[in-house]
């Protein structure tokens, strides 16, 4: 099971205007929200059948939140070989990460996968939060920040999480939530005794016209919020929004010379 | 009045200094604390905060409590936790990896990686940035618990302000059920001589252009200021770099006093890292590099000769 949320335009971030307290993305694309591409990439290289390409070994379930338009998020990702949708219809002042957390817990109790690929964060709220409070609602183990999955033998992974000085490697058992961080797209990051012979390219992959055809028919339900999560009260409140303090630009100088001077008597950093 | 529940982050044994961060949010949330060490040694580590004017210092010692793993850090600290109102941590990969894990244990709203605290007559208001920087929104917790990671950016470390708040220890709870399915194989720690991103005065990064010559050119400037190395995504995507030194919206954020990105285009994910630093300079052979609408000093010119010049020239 992958969540999968779309974001406005993240390379466009700046252009966001605050108006009265609010954000506003007028003009924005909404985009998937990288880091769960890379979580659907991830799975579609964990369920790859290297003995019979044309099959897959696992089904990959992709759930969104949102409304009715966020399901061209999920056709997308059916595109690039996801079986089935969830569309679990909500705005987003409906929810927290808490609520999403809560409501996929009781998802997972009815669709019972054996592993939930999560991305780490979305990147608007930058939140880092979903995986680690699904995993604790379900009682699972977290492998958070993964930029290297090893299926070990289809019962337990051996993850490489990306952190703070170096990489800490553990090993879980599934059922487990895995939370990707951005090194898992890499060629070699994901590998299982599945594996097919050929080197992935690094990055997602694209869908092909065909498949963008044939994802029109596969499965995509919806799913109301209440049924999921009875209590769909907040615990985060946003009381408003406002701009960051401007940075102005500086100045370009001529010579090397001349930004040693400068940092020396004007910004006194050295 | 609330009272505050601060975990310390240790690494071989000590308390890393981002503990002291933690540490400065409640003092300006203007509100009492005590501090949390989980650990194999955590009582000798928590000796080290003694003098940062803690209520309480409570050691969490077992040898299962060796590596942080959420699964057997969260009960420990959901159980201390009942006796407080606040839970604080910082917004380090430790941190982000456990709060929510103990946030949801204790039924509390999570306000993630805050940069600000308001204490508006003990009603508490945080302030976090949002959409890669370009907003910072104000959030307030609506649950009688609350949890909170805490930038290590925007909280410049505490001080020790003097006093010996004694260590006391408390027992450990027993792991989740979870703990059973998750081992820890290794750590495998980046060697280096360079201070951590979180805490140096100044950074040198460097971008995709330094290609495999990404040590050769940066290291020695960074050796000649004593700063820590740092990289754009590109550049540890490519493998010039290791992935630990990534600064930006999904690596580390940071502020030093001073920070070079050379080679780096300044796209918004790593202005969202950086651009809290005092003083920024930009090597860029590319004079429309987004990088210079935020530089406080830009050089255009080509970084593989403008980088040597800089060392003969910090030399004289
Ligand atoms: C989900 C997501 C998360 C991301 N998170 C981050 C993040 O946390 N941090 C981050 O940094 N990026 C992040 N990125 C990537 C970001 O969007 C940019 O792609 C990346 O920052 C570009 O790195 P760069 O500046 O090194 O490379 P480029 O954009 O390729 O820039 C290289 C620069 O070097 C200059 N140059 C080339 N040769 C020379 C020379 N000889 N001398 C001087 N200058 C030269 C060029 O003019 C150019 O400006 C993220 C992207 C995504 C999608
Ligand atoms: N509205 C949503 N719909 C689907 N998935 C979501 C939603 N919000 C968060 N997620 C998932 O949770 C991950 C982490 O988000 P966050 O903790 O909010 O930074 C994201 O990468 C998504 O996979």
């Amino acid at each position: 099971l992958v969540p999968l949320k779309r974001v406005s335009d993240p390379d466009n971030a700046n252009k966001i205007k605050i108006n009265g307290g609010k954000v506003e993305t007028t003009g924005l694309e909404w985009k998937p929200n990288p880091f769960d591409e890379y979580a659907v990439e991830t799975a579609l290289r964990l369920t790859e059948n290297g003995a019979a390409p044309k099959t897959r070994l696992g089904e990959v379930l992709v759930v969104s939140f949102g409304p009715k338009e966020v399901e061209t998020t999920l056709r997308a990702a059916l595109a690039t070989g996801a079986d089935r949708a969830i569309r679990v219809d909500a705005t987003d002042d409906q929810l927290d990460g808490d609520l999403v957390a809560r409501a996929l817990k009781a998802l997972v109790e009815r669709e019972k996968p054996d592993l939930i690929l999560i991305g780490k964060q979305q990147v608007e709220g930058d939140s880092n939060q979903v995986g680690q409070l699904l995993a604790e609602y379900l009682g699972w183990p977290q492998a958070t920040f993964a930029g290297s999955i090893k299926s070990e033998d289809d019962k337990s992974l051996l993850v490489h999480r990306e952190i703070d000085g170096g990489s800490m490697v553990v090993r879980v058992t599934l059922p487990a939530v895995v939370s990707v961080d951005l090194r898992i797209v890499a060629p070699n990051s994901v590998q299982s005794k599945h594996s097919p012979a050929h080197k992935y390219a690094d990055g997602v992959r694209f869908a092909a016209l065909m498949a963008i055809m044939a994802a029109k028919k596969k499965p995509l339900v919806e799913v109301k919020l209440a049924e999921l999560a009875p209590d769909t009260a907040l615990k985060i409140k946003v009381t408003s929004y406002e701009a960051p303090p401007a940075r102005k630009a500086g100045v370009k100088l001529k010579t090397v010379a001349e930004l040693v001077n400068k940092l020396k008597t004007e910004a006194r950093v050295l | 009045m609330s009272q505050i529940l601060l975990v310390a982050e240790l690494a071989d044994g000590h308390v890393r200094k981002s503990t002291h961060s933690a540490i400065a949010f409640a003092k300006a949330a203007n509100l009492p604390f005590s501090i949390l060490v989980l650990g194999a040694n955590a009582s000798a580590a928590g000796k080290e905060l003694e003098a940062f004017g803690a209520q309480k210092i409570l050691a969490a010692e077992d040898a299962s409590l060796e590596h942080p793993l959420a699964e057997r850090y969260a009960p420990t600290i959901a159980a201390v936790a009942a006796a407080f109102d606040i839970v604080a941590i910082t917004a380090s990969s430790f941190g982000k990896d456990l709060a929510p894990r103990v946030a949801a244990k204790l039924n509390a709203g999570y306000a993630p990686d805050i940069s600000g605290v308001t204490n508006n007559g003990g009603k508490l208001s945080y302030k976090r940035p949002t959409y890669a920087g370009n907003a910072y929104a104000h959030v307030e917790i609506t649950t009688p618990k609350q949890v909170v990671s805490v930038r290590q950016s925007e909280f410049l470390a505490a001080e020790p302000s003097g006093g010996n708040t004694p260590v006391e220890n408390v027992a450990v709870a027993p792991a989740d059920a979870a703990a059973a399915r998750i081992a820890f194989v290794s750590l495998e720690a980046a060697k280096s001589e360079r201070p951590d991103l979180g805490e140096a005065r100044v950074i040198v990064s460097g971008g995709r252009a330094l290609k495999e010559k990404f040590a050769e050119v940066l290291d020695p400037l960074a050796q000649l200021l004593g700063a820590a190395v740092g990289a754009s995504r590109a550049a540890c995507d490519a493998g010039y770099a290791p992935p630990e030194l990534q600064v930006g919206q999904t690596g580390r954020v940071v502020a030093p006093a001073l920070y070079f990105a050379i080679g780096i285009s300044g796209a918004i994910q790593h202005l969202a890292g950086m651009k809290g630093s005092k003083t920024i300079v930009a090597i860029n052979k590319d004079p429309e590099a987004p990088i210079f609408q935020v530089a406080d000093y830009g050089l255009v010119q080509d970084l593989f000769t403008a980088v040597p010049e800089l060392i003969a020239e910090l030399k004289k």
